[in-house]
């Protein structure tokens, strides 16, 4: 499929002409709006919405593709760019077309360097085969697109971050508004979209906004890939209709195939550490952006991480938090001194040194963090120390009573470092 | 009205422009909402999460769109969490609160998580007494952290970002103020962030580290004790410092500074300048200064001051008492007759110029007095049509044009560069006329490279083609400034000297002078906000004009019955001995190489804060006080008459300029001597029709200024100075009052000297008589340097690196050869070499 002949054979960029030939760029955001696609990036803002916030008066506008890719347990836009990359170009492009832009932009992390390969040979087949360049499919539409490695920074996956990055300048998100849509690349009218919701955007046009709706529930249509990973018997990533319950993921046959070793569910991250960890009851939940609302969590970009019995939570919580403090930019005070705090905390409460006065602390400073600081990495910070404090107090309490100490810590646990 | 905004902020109704950031609106109000990453200066970022506050917007009916209101009447508000209010704009009907419990909490929490990472080392913090951290701190924070120390990081404490300026990391609460102010404000981005999290640090990416005139202004806006400057840190604390107002000693903008001066043990109990930081006027220096100034005080503490009267005797000089020097000094002046000249430098203030000229012209009946160096004409013209009073180049934007012919202002005047450019930021057109790229061309879409020595020409043709119509096609690039010239809304034109005689300078004066007046009854000239601003390259250039250090001009430009001497004469019957006696009042004129030696005088005066080579030569040396240790006043370009004050105690027995002249005029048969400058001024605010209703008192009035910075608040403390002590006042130009006539332009001949022709220019730090005593910018000191082309060195066989000597103003310099395509053909730049006037030919001496 990565081959640009295998993927014309199976209808590759026919979307891509039909959108230049028969739609005006407005008619393609009204069909993308009627799909009810929502982002993938895991804050789920519907795509047609975002692309007619941008204005219509002539000018330089740009669509970032963001492969950023780093929350913790996602993978799948790295294998839809090794894969599959043509289904994300002819988004890309039709995406371009509906918002008058002419040049767009792939963002990858810099560990993708290697897969990014794939799409390198893609977009050159592109431009060999004239789908990208000048005067595309004999009309006047132009368009051009480059990729771009990051040095390797979550943060850069916000997209005020990503676009600083791409810039040249420091990795830092700016404070909104002005919102990309007004003020985005080198100031001018951007959209930053998953790699994830671009691909769905062709088959959208071949067939329509109904029949994409026919697909998923009635608030989040469409299919989503979930990046399954943790002590599960096959991991891996999936492709599911929304609406697919979490326990079906876990257990079922064609998904997870149940716990590995036959051991007890535990606990399920449905967000990669950016969301609050849920216990077993949400495993009933149904795989939708508003599905884990009555559990308190949300599905992101659903990577989903499963840990059976045998988890240390207050580890576990420590491991996240270490990661966003090592990838919290350091931009605003709440997130960057925050996250170094809970760490520190959560480090010493781990290693059986902490007292029941660090717990209230640690609690103390995370309910601090919410709700002040300036990106959402913030935010997620406080998702691991919250939830797992709400779900597994006695953890957290059995160690701070010094009762049980560093349990089934399997693997090597981070340090606190500067 | 749609241009203000109606909101309240803690139950309190204001209306504020539209466009005001909630953040301002409450200081307004006197309501202030702490900060540390917002400066009023600079576009908000919102980072540091401090100003969080509750805002609330009035709820409109999704269908009619009408405010919905609660059952008593009043509109329904909704409040959506905390934001930021530096980054929020205010907006019709917004409620801002700011005393609920969870704003109170939010402060609390930030500052908490501030003092995490921070090391509370403030009882040997030079912020400690004016730190907003620590401020802030005592009136928002809870008073104690559960924060265990020992979980702390520990970081380098004395990072130099170069020379001047240093970095404790540990203390650095990554506002990004001073990134910001590099960036934005002053475009030098030596320094930035670098790394992430708790270890984001700033750091220098320029060599020499922190390259950038303007450095010292990080460690004013720096919100806590990060940066600071070389020669202050752990100097003195704050509150130990005495404020002391005072004035730029170097360039004619008028910057206001403020001396910090302490009493100490180690030099006798006397006042010791400390540091020198800025004051604000918004009019004049905002509150930014350039590196000359701030480490300049150095000088004060010079061992080699001169401290007592020194007389020759049998060859030697030897130290007098005061009465024999003067005496000495008045009985020989007199002697001379009218073989007698007066030369002044124009770093002395208006009492001292007012009474040096009296002293010749009244005392011994001699109009030979003029400024020693002069290089640049038409203070006659802007007497005119200078920039008019009540203008603020802070108001230049959109529509309006601004032309800068003949000077490289980042070196010459940081602060008009700086003002210059931001104005053109705003949106105003530059023209910049010029024989070579300077740094203004980047901001400027009419950028004329003449050739040299077509600089009249090429003014004469702008000024031509501004009396025809606009043009739409086919413009030549001349035409094309014109255009923008004459279509703007306000005009200002600055003019130097670079490349440029002085005659050739008066023609450019007098061009500009019509430029501004083609419009006749509604020409540019007269109006606030346009006019002329002469590039003087001195503090107090502007002042010698007004008072008369002029053979031709007497004070208040009136015409001299019989014009004296100008300095080129002087110096030349110096020579020939048909000059007698010379007095130099802060003057070096052997060392500048404007005269060869003493020649044939029979006596020669300088009065001078150190023995300088001219100096060396004469027969009685005068110890003058500087302007650090007395009062007095001094006029910039844009003719702003500036009170300074005295900050350290005399060294030695110098006496102040205006006294000892005062002494001596006394001795030639004048008045007794007024015994206060302030009476001084009366006097010659008297002379001086310009400085009508001028006073000290009057000086010295204040208004409250905006942006609040500065001031001992909570928020912007150790930012600057406030200004208490005299915005100052400006004198009008002519044509405020009434039609000026166009002014005769002389044809000034231009015939080029040699094939390639040497053109001095400007540098900042460039050797000074004060500036010299900074050891710690010595390494910063522009070395001599000969720029040329690749083209033009191979045709003189000079290559990259090499050192060559060359003439400069009559004495051989060695520079070292630096090619540069930026370099015109046919030109070569000197740079870091004594001024020199005009275009010469380039020779390079053995
Ligand atoms: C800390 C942080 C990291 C993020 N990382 C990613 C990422 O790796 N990939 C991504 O597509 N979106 C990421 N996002 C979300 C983006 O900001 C943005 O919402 C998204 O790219 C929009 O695309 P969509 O509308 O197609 O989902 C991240 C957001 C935050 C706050
Ligand atoms: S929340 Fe964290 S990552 Fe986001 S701006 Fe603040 S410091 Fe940076
Ligand atoms: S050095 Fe000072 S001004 Fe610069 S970021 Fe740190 S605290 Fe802010
Ligand atoms: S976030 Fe508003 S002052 Fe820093």
């Amino acid at each position: 499929m990565h081959k640009l002949e295998v993927y014309r054979a199976n209808g590759g960029y026919e979307a891509l002409q039909k959108v230049l030939n028969e739609y005006q760029p407005g008619e393609v955001i009204d069909i993308v709006k009627a799909s009810g696609l929502r982002g993938r990036g895991g804050a789920g803002f519907p795509t047609g919405l975002k692309w007619s916030f941008i204005p219509k008066a002539p000018g330089e506008k740009y669509i970032v593709v963001n492969s950023d890719e780093s929350e913790m347990g996602t993978f799948k836009d790295r294998e839809l760019l090794e894969k599959n990359p043509h289904q994300v170009i002819e988004g890309a492009m039709i995406a371009a077309y509906a918002i008058g832009a002419k040049q767009i932009y792939n963002y990858m992390r810099g560990e993708f360097m290697g897969i990014g390969q794939h799409f390198e040979e893609a977009l050159k087949a592109c431009y060999d085969a004239g789908i990208l360049g000048d005067n595309i499919f004999g009309t006047d539409f132009s368009c051009r697109m480059y990729g771009y490695y990051g040095a390797g920074a979550y943060i850069c996956g916000e997209e005020t971050a990503l676009l600083s990055s791409l810039q040249g300048d420091l990795g830092q998100p700016w404070s909104k508004p002005p919102f990309p849509a007004i003020e985005g690349l080198y100031k001018k009218p951007t959209v930053v979209n998953n790699t994830e919701t671009l691909a769905n955007v062709p088959p959208i046009i071949t067939n329509g906004a109904d029949w994409y709706k026919s697909i998923g529930t009635a608030q989040s249509p469409g299919p989503k890939i979930v990046c399954l990973s943790g002590h599960v018997n096959n991991p891996g990533n999936y492709e599911v209709e929304m609406g697919m319950t979490f326990h079906e993921l876990v257990y079922g046959e064609n998904y997870g195939g149940g716990i590995r070793g036959g051991k007890k569910f535990k606990a399920l991250l449905p967000s990669g550490g950016s969301g609050p960890v849920v216990k077993e009851d949400a495993l009933k939940a149904p795989i939708t952006y508003e599905g884990l609302t009555p559990y308190g969590s949300t599905v992101g970009s659903a990577s989903v991480v499963v840990m059976d019995e045998t988890t240390d939570m207050v580890w576990a919580a420590l491991k996240m938090v270490h990661f966003f403090k090592h990838e919290s930019c350091g931009k605003c005070t709440p997130c960057r001194e925050g996250t170094f705090w809970m760490e520190r905390l959560l480090h010493r409460i781990y290693e059986g040194h902490g007292t029941e006065q660090d717990l209230e602390v640690l609690q103390s400073v995370a309910t601090q963090i919410k709700g002040k600081t300036l990106c959402a990495l913030g935010e997620f910070a406080v998702n691991p120390v919250l939830s797992t404090i709400r779900h597994f107090f006695d953890e957290y309490k059995a160690k701070v009573q010094g009762g049980q100490k560093k349990v089934a810590a399997k693997t090597a646990v981070p340090t606190p470092t500067d | 009205m749609s241009d203000q905004v109606n909101l309240t902020i803690d139950g309190v109704e204001l209306s504020v422009p539209n466009g005001t950031l909630v953040v301002d609106a409450a200081k307004m109000i006197e309501n202030p909402i702490p900060v540390f990453c917002y400066h009023p200066k600079m576009a908000p970022v919102g980072m540091c999460r401090m100003c969080l506050v509750e805002i609330g917007l009035p709820v409109r009916d999704r269908n009619s769109g009408e405010p919905v209101l609660n059952d008593d009447g009043t509109p329904q508000v909704s409040f959506r969490g905390l934001q930021t209010a530096c980054t929020v704009q205010v907006s019709e009907g917004m409620v801002v609160r700011t005393t609920t419990e969870v704003v109170t909490k939010a402060r609390e929490d930030v500052i908490e998580f501030l003092l995490t990472s921070h090391p509370l080392d403030c009882p040997i913090c030079d912020k400690g007494g004016e730190c907003p951290l620590q401020n802030l701190t005592m009136e928002h924070g809870k008073g104690t952290s559960r924060m265990d120390y020992s979980l702390k990081m520990k970081l380098d404490k004395h990072v130099p970002l170069g020379e001047l300026i240093y970095l404790d990391r540990e203390r650095c609460i990554q506002c990004g103020r001073c990134v910001r102010f590099q960036e934005e404000i002053v475009d030098d981005p030596v320094i930035r962030f670098h790394n992430r999290g708790r270890s984001l640090e700033i750091v220098t990416m320029s060599d020499p580290g922190f390259d950038s005139y303007w450095s010292g202004n990080t460690t004013d806006i720096c919100p806590v004790g990060a940066l600071t400057t070389a020669d202050f840190r752990f100097g003195a604390r704050p509150w130990e410092l005495t404020p002391v107002a005072t004035l730029s000693p170097h360039c004619p903008s008028g910057a206001n500074m403020t001396f910090s001066t302490r009493r100490e043990a180690k030099s006798g109990g006397r006042s010791v300048i400390k540091r020198i930081m800025p004051r604000q006027n918004e009019p004049v220096n905002e509150i930014w200064i350039s590196d000359r100034d701030r480490f300049v005080h150095h000088f004060a503490d010079a061992p080699d001051r001169l401290k007592k009267p020194l007389m020759r005797k049998n060859g030697q000089l030897v130290e007098v008492e005061w009465g024999e020097a003067l005496d000495a000094v008045a009985g020989k002046l007199q002697q001379s007759g009218t073989a007698v000249a007066g030369l002044s430098g124009d770093r002395v203030s208006n009492e001292d110029m007012f009474l040096f000229q009296k002293l010749f012209r009244q005392g011994l009946k001699s109009h030979n007095i003029d400024l020693a160096n002069r290089r640049l004409a038409g203070g006659d013209v802007v007497a005119k049509v200078g920039i008019s009073q009540g203008s603020n180049l802070l108001n230049l934007g959109q529509g309006d044009a601004i032309v800068v012919i003949a000077s490289d202002l980042h070196e010459e005047v940081p602060v008009w560069w700086l003002r210059v450019k931001q104005a053109a930021q705003r949106g105003a057109e530059l023209v910049i006329l010029n024989l070579r790229p300077t740094r203004l061309d980047e901001c400027s879409r009419n950028v004329i490279h003449y050739q040299p020595g077509q600089a009249i020409a090429t003014l004469r043709q702008l000024v031509n083609d501004a009396k025809v119509a606009a043009a739409d096609a086919d413009n030549s690039p001349i035409k094309a400034a014109a255009d923008v010239i004459m279509q703007a809304n306000n005009v200002v034109a600055f003019y130097g000297a670079e490349g440029l005689t002085y005659a050739e300078t008066d023609a450019v004066a007098r061009l500009l002078a019509n430029l501004l007046l083609i419009k006749n009854e509604e020409a540019y000239a007269g109006r606030p906000n346009n006019g002329l601003i002469p590039v003087w390259p001195h503090n107090n250039t502007q002042g010698a004009w007004d008072m008369g250090i002029h053979p031709a001009l007497e004070p208040g430009y009136k015409p001299a019955a019989k014009p004296g001497m100008r300095a080129n004469e002087v110096y030349a019957a110096a020579q020939t001995g048909a000059l007698k006696a010379l007095f130099l009042l802060a003057a070096d004129p052997i060392g500048d190489g404007l005269m060869a030696g003493r020649g044939q005088l029979d006596f020669l005066v300088v009065q001078e804060l150190f023995l300088t080579e001219t100096a060396a030569q004469a027969d009685v040396v005068l110890p003058a006080q500087s302007w650090a240790e007395r009062e007095g006043t001094f006029t910039s370009g844009e003719r702003r008459v500036q009170r300074y004050y005295p900050a350290i105690q005399p060294v030695g027995e110098a006496r102040p300029d205006w006294q000892i002249l005062a002494q001596i005029g006394e001795r030639v048969g004048l008045e007794k001597p007024a015994f206060a400058a302030s009476l001084v001024f009366r006097d010659l605010a008297k002379a001086v029709p310009q400085y009508k209703g001028m006073d000290y008192r009057a000086l010295a009035r204040v208004e409250k200024q905006w942006p609040d910075v500065g001031g001992d608040d909570l928020y912007y403390g150790g930012n600057a100075y406030e200004n208490r002590v005299g915005l100052g006042m400006q004198w009008p130009a002519a044509a405020e009052s009434g039609a000026v006539d166009h002014f005769e332009v002389a044809d000034v001949d231009s015939e080029l000297p040699g094939k390639v022709v040497v053109v001095r220019t400007a540098a900042l730090f460039t050797p000074g008589t004060l500036i010299n005593h900074t050891e710690l910018l010595q390494a910063r000191m522009a070395q001599p340097t000969l720029i040329i082309q690749a083209a033009d060195a191979a045709k003189l066989q000079l290559a990259q690196g090499e050192k060559v000597m060359v003439e400069v103003a009559g004495r051989g310099v060695e520079t070292a050869v630096r090619l540069s395509e930026d370099t015109p053909e046919g030109v070569a730049l000197l740079r870091g070499v004594p001024y020199q006037a005009g275009l010469t030919e380039l020779k390079v001496m053995g």
